[in-house]
Parts: structure tokens; C-alpha cells; sequence
């Protein structure tokens, strides 16, 4: 076991697809950033609010106001220094420091595929991706490589592997799959999209891409991994997310995809589009071909590996993590985030909390756009561990204010997929005696419907 | 060969995203729901002959104003008492569809922020001076502003005092004049945006985005139900908001007996616009609304229509606000429990139609501009 662990770390693979990756991801990463600032989307998402969702175990990270646009300045040039390979290394640990910090600002604008950024560009912290075509392999002559260890690029296929078929797994339930939810909502609506407008009005269409969807993200790991299949499994690749950002505004995301699935092409395609760069670049030569000085190689990329395979195990285990809370996952989505569930539900809330003077029984109602905007309502309004953390924000805010014996409870309703909204958060427990943990809340109500699958 | 088809693949995919999905087609779908005729029936059928309505009543009441500042008597006091009234009803109407020139004029706080500033009223009038365009003043006019000065300066021979024997009787005339002036122009500037060139642009722009026409008057609509009609009518009074009753926060506090009249007045309105139901007579449904619209994409919900339980629930309301008293000042004042349960019915409402009608439409609560996933 331990030798073949080691042989299979020390084998050696061609540089050329791990240098492609980093310049393209360096440069979607820097048109991301730039797309995301164009938009004013700093100033509406992370400096206008006045209260953040924090996630659980970073409530101290500071909101660094006006300086979160040097946030996105650190992130956008470092996202640039890694597509050229200017010092790399720290590079890259910036840019998925700087990201991450952006995510960790407010959990409202958690998307899967924020996440997937951040689980990359970690695990390209520890690949050796500035080995060829890179700044850095033009002045450092001991880093020049042009072979790799074949585990660093297996490791970005694995994990696009994990992202598709756990977001396939997800869908293997029976709200998507017999009811066609929740695309029997959203498809309709679409109805002005030429040509696929009036189609998208059809029931079976709504199941065909329930189906088809389920099955593309379960069977294209495999489909690019086989060699016979995968320029078939590519084209695939293309039509479904090129379909996806028609249908759903999910913005850079498919293009990121598309562009990732590219990893699995090999080396030989991967040379030809370096030699478009490079006579791109008028012909300037920055590839060498240099001996590898295996000895030194092999010892520094043994940790990595480590490192690597440790990050790969929890990434293969923590969308389990659903499996030991009670309750449906729709309902009280605990072990919801973080496993690739991808464009899953439809979730709408309505959640009016009140604040309830326990001594003399006075109660009042508060007006959520006094604090939240919109967009952090909606997310709010669904989601217990954003309602529980927004109940200690109104309690902490109302007794700074004067008011004493507090209590905060919430009368709130969730419509899910499409079923008449319930009732959702227990309006009798004080939201203020109860602390957030990973622990089941049992202050969420009874979901009255079951959705089979896994 | 592989590179061929990447390369195909790759201008197909710059192509996509350079027309993508913001484009606007001509195309009228034909097997989806039919907008146009959706928001034909709203735009020609209730809220152009809503304007028309209001305009028309507050015409009279501006010949009314003019007729009681010229000869200030009971008779030309009951006269101007009645068309305010009348005007009152009629923006009930037409107060849910703040869209198009009506939002940039932010035309319903405009008319009826209640409760009104009786004290900076009477600053106004006793400086003589005044500009209803300042936003400071906009809790000094309007409906509300015009109820305090009919209402609210005593008895009614006190009330004729004031615009008669008074020091400041001419500011008392002026003042009442330029409120009336400033709705009606106000309303007229509304009225002529749609005549002119807005009706065609909201009846074509069926867009599905936030920025489509059935979005935003839906959102529009909504906004109104939540804040304007179930709070600022009912819950704010009761105190839902406050944790103790607001008896001077009614709508027509000076004139206490008509406020359960105006809750009624716009919730009819508000069943109206769901059930796509014309302003008058002379406008007839052409059976497009909300409720054709939810019974054409079939929302079932436990085995009824989410549109009955919506309109079941409407009635529901209004058999609780029936027995209210006239005066809602008194109503919460002797017995706020009816009128927390009234509350209580119009909210059930806001969840069928916020959560349930808005996800059954696919229409987002407000422009969230943000990248799912």
C-alpha cells in the first residue's frame, strides 16, 4: 500500500495541461473580479449592508468597509500574477486568501461555485503549476520543469469529478425527478428566450431536462476521463452550460466549467494551445525544456501530496455530512451548503420576527428592510441559521436601544418547490436562548411532505 | 480534428454570450401565457381608467376648493368635505401602481403620508411661506394634509374661522388651494406619461427580467399590499410595529369615520387587480390577471387553487374588517384585538402571495442583482 502510494506520487506526467489550467483560471479569476466590481456589486453587496451573515466560527473577521475594494484589488491582481506565473506561490495563496475572505464577508452570496473557487485555487497552492510558461520559469532556473507528477493534475480532475457527480447524486430525489421540480417553476418563466421559449412551456421538456440533467452530471466524469468519449463528453460540456447561463442567471460559472473541463484533454492539446500562446505572444519563448531534477522534486511534492489527498478525502466525505441530521435537507437544509447542490430547490420565505418584552408582555414587529436588504431578506427568510443569527442581531440592536426582558421570535412560512408555504420556525421558541451549533435545531418545524432519494 | 470542434464550440460559446440572455425578442410566444393581453387589461382596463377617475374627482374638488375659499360657509364646507372624500376613494384605486412616472414622483407618499404634521402645517401657514416640491414637506400634504385642514381646526364654525376672521385666513386658502393644485397636477403629469408613450412601452414589455412590466407591477403591488394597505392601514395603528396602539396614526385621523371606508376602498381595489377586474362599467375585464395566470401554470396546493385560496382568504379579510367600527382611532383605542385579527387575515395574504404566487410566477421580490447558482 505504502509503495504504491509512492510510486503513484512519483510518477511523472507532462507540465503542459497543469500550465494551461493556471493561466486560464488566472485570467478567469481577474475577468471575474473585474466583471463582479463593473457591476457595483462591492458596494451593493459588501459595504452597503449594515449586518452581515457571518458563517459559523468566522463572526470575527471584520467587515473592512471601503477597504473591501482593496480586498478585490489583491484578489484581481494576484488572480493576474497566477496566469502569467509571476511568484506564483504567493500568488496563489493570496488570491485564494483574498477570495475566500470576500466569501467569508457574507454567507447571503454563498454560490457553489464561489466555493469551488476556493477549493481550487487551495488545491493549486499545492501544485507545482508555475514549473512551465510561466515568469517565474524564466527567472528561476531550479523550478523549470517541463514534466509534473501525474497526481497534480489527476487531483483538479478529481475534484471536477466530485463537483459534477455529487451534484448529479443530488439530484436523485423525488421532487427532481418525478415531479420535475424545481425546473416545472423556473423553465416557464423563461418563456421569452427565442426558439426556446414556447418549448420551455411544455411538461415534458421540464422532465426531459430534470432527466437529462441528472444523468449528464452523474455520467460526464466518466465520459471525460475515458479517452474514446471524451471530445463527445466535451461537446456535452459545452451545450449544457452554454444552456445553463441562457436559462439561469448564474453568471461567470459556466464559462468556468467549460474552461476546467478542458484538464482532461491531453497534453499533446494542451502544447498546441501553449504554442497559440506563445505565438500570441509574438513567439517570446517561455517554455524551456530543462532536465527535471527528480530528487528535488519528489521531496518537496511529498507533502503536497499529503496535503492534496487529506484535502481530497474531506471533499469526498463532507457532502455526506447531511446523512446524520434528522428532518428533510430541503426543509431545514443542514448539511445543505458545501456538497454541490447545485440548482436544486425553490425556496421562497416570509419571515416577520417579533420582539417581545417578557415582563409586561408588549410586542412589536419589526420592518426587515430596516436592516437587511432584498437580497439578504430572501436568503434569510429560508434558512434557519441565517434567522437564528439575524434574531441575536435584533435582540443585541433593540437592547442597545433601551428595551429590557427581551425576547425574539419569528412567525415565518417557507414555500418549497412549489408546495403551499408552511409554517417554518417554532414562533413560540425565543430565538435568543437558543445558540447556533452543529447540533440539530429542533426549533424548526415539521416539514408535512417527504422527498424520497438520497 | 478535436481542435476544429473546440474551436467551433468556442465561437458558438462567444456568440451566446454576446447575444445572451438579455436579449429582447419580438417573437410572441404562443403556448406560454399571454403578457400583452395581461398587461393590456391592467394598463387600459384599471390603471389608465383609474387615473382618469381620480383626476376627474379631484377636478371637482378643485372647483370645490375654489368655491369654499371664495365664500368660506357651511354649505361650501360640506361641499369641499364631500369631494375630498370622493378624490380619497378614488386614489385608493390607482395607489398600488407606483411604476413609471408614478414611482420617480414617489406619487403615493406624495398624496397620503399619514399621520399628517398638523404643527409644521400650521408653521407653513403662519409664515405664509411654503414649497410642497421640498421632500421635507411631504408629510404636510397630500390627502392626509387636506383632511387637517377640513377636520382637524375644531368645530365646524371654528373651521370657518379660520379661513374668515382669522389673521392668517388668506394662508389658510392658499395652502388648501395649492394641496389640491399639487395632487391634481401631480396626477396629471402621471396620466400624461401613460398617454404618452408609456402605455406602449409597459404593453410590450413583457419581458420576463425584473425590469419586464409584469414584474415590476407585480413587485409594485406587492410593496403596496405589505406596507401601504395591511401596515400602513391597519398594523401600523394597532400597534403591531410599535408595541403599543397608534390611534393618531389612522388614515383620516381628522375626519375619524371613514377610515375602515378607505381600508375597504383599497382592499376591493386590491382583489380587483388580482382578479383582473375593469376600474368601471365602462371598462370590461378582458379576463387576464393574476388569477388566470396561476390557474394557467395549474398551481395546485393541497388540492385546491393557490388563486381561490387567495381569494378565499380576501374574504376572509374583509369579514374581519366588517366588524370594525368606522373610526379605527376608537377601534383601537376600545377593542385593538378585532383589529390585530384583521391584520392577522390581510397577512396570511401577504405569505399566499409573496412566497406562493410570487414562486408559482417565477417573479423575484424585488431587483436582486446578484449571480445564483
Amino acid at each position: 500500500m505504502k509503495s504504491s502510494y509512492k510510486r503513484y506520487i512519483t510518477k511523472q506526467t507532462k507540465a503542459a495541461p497543469l500550465a494551461v489550467f493556471r493561466i486560464l483560471f488566472g485570467f478567469m479569476m481577474l475577468a471575474s473580479i473585474i466583471r463582479f466590481w463593473s457591476f457595483g456589486w462591492i458596494e451593493t453587496l459588501y459595504i452597503e449592508p449594515v449586518f452581515s451573515f457571518s458563517y459559523y466560527g468566522f463572526h470575527w473577521l471584520p467587515n473592512l468597509g471601503q477597504f473591501t475594494y482593496l480586498l478585490f484589488v489583491i484578489c484581481g491582481v494576484s488572480a493576474f500574477f497566477v496566469a502569467i506565473g509571476y511568484r506564483y506561490r504567493l500568488a496563489i495563496v493570496l488570491f485564494f486568501l483574498s477570495f475566500t475572505y470576500i466569501e467569508l464577508l457574507d454567507k447571503t452570496t454563498y454560490l457553489n461555485h464561489y466555493y469551488f473557487i476556493s477549493c481550487l485555487s487551495f488545491l493549486l497552492i499545492f501544485l507545482p503549476a508555475n514549473c512551465c510558461y510561466s515568469i517565474d520559469a524564466l527567472r528561476l532556473k531550479k523550478i523549470q520543469a517541463n514534466n509534473v507528477p501525474a497526481w497534480s493534475i489527476n487531483s483538479i480532475k478529481l475534484l471536477l469529478c466530485i463537483v459534477y457527480f455529487f451534484a448529479g447524486l443530488a439530484k436523485l430525489n423525488s421532487d427532481w425527478l418525478l415531479n420535475a421540480m424545481p425546473l416545472q417553476i423556473w423553465l416557464p418563466s423563461k418563456y421569452d428566450i427565442p426558439f426556446l421559449g414556447d418549448l420551455l412551456q411544455q411538461s415534458w421538456i421540464h422532465y426531459a431536462f430534470s432527466w437529462g440533467g441528472a444523468f449528464y452530471d452523474l455520467a460526464i466524469p466518466f465520459l471525460l476521463l475515458w479517452k474514446p468519449s471524451r471530445s463527445i463528453a466535451f461537446i456535452f460540456v459545452v451545450i449544457f452550460h452554454v444552456l445553463t447561463r441562457i436559462l439561469f442567471p448564474i453568471g461567470m460559472f459556466p464559462y468556468i466549467m467549460i474552461v476546467s473541463a478542458l484538464i482532461f484533454f491531453d497534453a499533446s492539446f494542451h502544447e498546441r494551445i501553449l504554442s497559440f500562446f506563445s505565438w500570441l505572444l509574438k513567439k517570446i519563448r517561455l517554455f524551456r525544456v530543462v532536465k527535471v531534477n527528480d530528487l528535488q522534486k519528489e521531496k518537496s511534492s511529498k507533502i503536497a501530496s499529503y496535503v492534496v489527498a487529506l484535502f481530497i478525502v474531506v471533499q469526498l466525505l463532507l457532502p455526506w455530512r447531511y446523512v446524520w441530521y434528522p428532518k428533510e435537507l430541503f426543509w431545514t437544509e443542514e448539511g445543505y451548503r458545501f456538497s454541490w447542490r447545485v440548482m436544486l430547490m425553490e425556496k421562497a420565505g416570509y419571515a416577520q420576527f417579533i420582539v417581545k418584552n417578557t415582563k409586561t408582555g408588549s410586542q412589536f414587529a419589526v420592518n426587515n428592510s430596516d436592516f437587511l436588504t432584498p437580497f439578504q431578506e430572501k436568503q434569510m427568510s429560508t434558512q434557519p441559521d441565517f434567522i437564528l443569527e439575524y434574531a441575536h442581531y435584533l435582540g443585541a440592536h433593540f437592547k442597545s436601544q433601551g428595551h429590557q426582558n427581551i425576547a425574539v421570535h419569528v412567525e415565518s412560512y417557507v414555500a418549497l418547490n412549489g408546495r403551499l408555504s408552511q409554517p417554518f420556525i417554532s414562533p413560540e421558541v425565543n430565538l435568543l436562548d437558543v445558540e447556533d451549533t452543529f447540533k440539530h435545531k429542533d426549533w424548526i418545524l415539521e416539514f408535512n411532505d417527504t422527498i424520497q432519494g438520497i | 480534428m478535436k481542435k476544429n470542434i473546440i474551436y467551433v464550440l468556442f465561437c458558438f460559446l462567444a456568440f451566446v454570450s454576446a447575444c445572451g440572455v438579455d436579449d429582447n425578442s419580438d417573437s410572441q410566444p404562443t403556448d406560454s401565457y399571454d403578457r400583452g393581453a395581461l398587461l393590456l387589461n391592467w394598463a387600459d382596463n384599471i390603471i389608465i381608467p383609474g387615473y382618469a377617475n381620480l383626476s376627474q374627482k379631484l377636478n371637482v374638488l378643485e372647483i370645490a376648493s375654489e368655491d369654499f375659499t371664495q365664500v368660506p360657509a357651511v354649505e361650501s364646507l360640506e361641499v369641499i368635505r364631500n369631494t375630498w372624500l370622493e378624490a380619497y376613494k378614488a386614489f385608493q384605486k390607482i395607489s398600488m401602481f407606483e411604476i413609471g412616472r408614478a414611482e420617480t414622483l414617489n406619487y403615493r407618499n406624495r398624496l397620503n403620508v399619514y399621520p399628517t404634521n398638523a404643527q409644521e402645517i400650521d408653521g407653513y401657514i403662519s409664515s405664509n411661506t411654503w414649497n410642497l416640491e421640498l421632500p421635507s414637506t411631504i408629510d404636510s400634504q397630500g390627502f392626509p394634509a387636506i383632511d387637517y385642514l377640513l377636520y382637524g381646526l375644531g368645530t365646524d364654525q371654528e373651521t370657518l374661522d379660520k379661513y374668515t376672521t382669522d389673521e392668517n385666513a388668506s394662508s389658510y386658502k392658499m395652502y388648501l388651494l395649492d394641496l389640491v393644485t399639487t395632487m391634481q397636477t401631480l396626477t396629471n403629469e402621471v396620466i400624461f406619461d401613460w398617454q404618452n408613450g408609456y402605455r406602449e412601452t409597459y404593453i410590450t414589455n413583457i419581458s420576463s427580467s425584473a425590469s419586464g412590466a409584469v414584474d415590476q407591477t407585480v413587485n409594485a403591488f406587492m410593496y403596496y399590499y405589505e406596507k401601504a394597505l395591511r401596515a400602513g392601514k391597519v398594523g401600523i395603528p394597532a400597534g403591531v410595529f410599535s408595541g403599543s396602539t397608534l390611534p393618531q396614526n389612522v388614515e383620516s385621523y381628522y375626519n375619524q369615520f371613514v377610515s375602515k371606508l378607505l381600508l375597504t376602498q383599497a382592499l376591493s381595489a386590491t382583489v380587483g387587480f388580482f382578479n383582473g377586474e375593469g376600474a368601471t362599467a365602462d371598462f370590461p375585464s378582458n379576463g387576464f390577471s393574476l388569477n388566470s395566470y396561476l390557474n394557467a401554470l395549474n398551481t395546485v396546493k393541497n388540492g385546491s387553487d393557490l388563486s381561490s385560496l387567495i381569494n378565499d382568504q380576501f374574504q376572509v379579510a374583509f369579514s374581519k374588517i366588517e366588524l370594525l367600527d368606522d373610526n379605527f382611532t376608537e377601534q383601537v383605542t376600545n377593542d385593538n384585538i378585532k383589529m390585530l385579527e384583521t391584520y392577522d387575515e390581510l397577512q396570511r395574504n401577504v405569505i399566499l402571495m409573496k412566497v406562493d404566487m410570487l414562486q408559482a410566477l417565477s417573479i423575484d421580490v424585488n431587483y436582486i442583482d446578484a449571480d445564483g447558482d
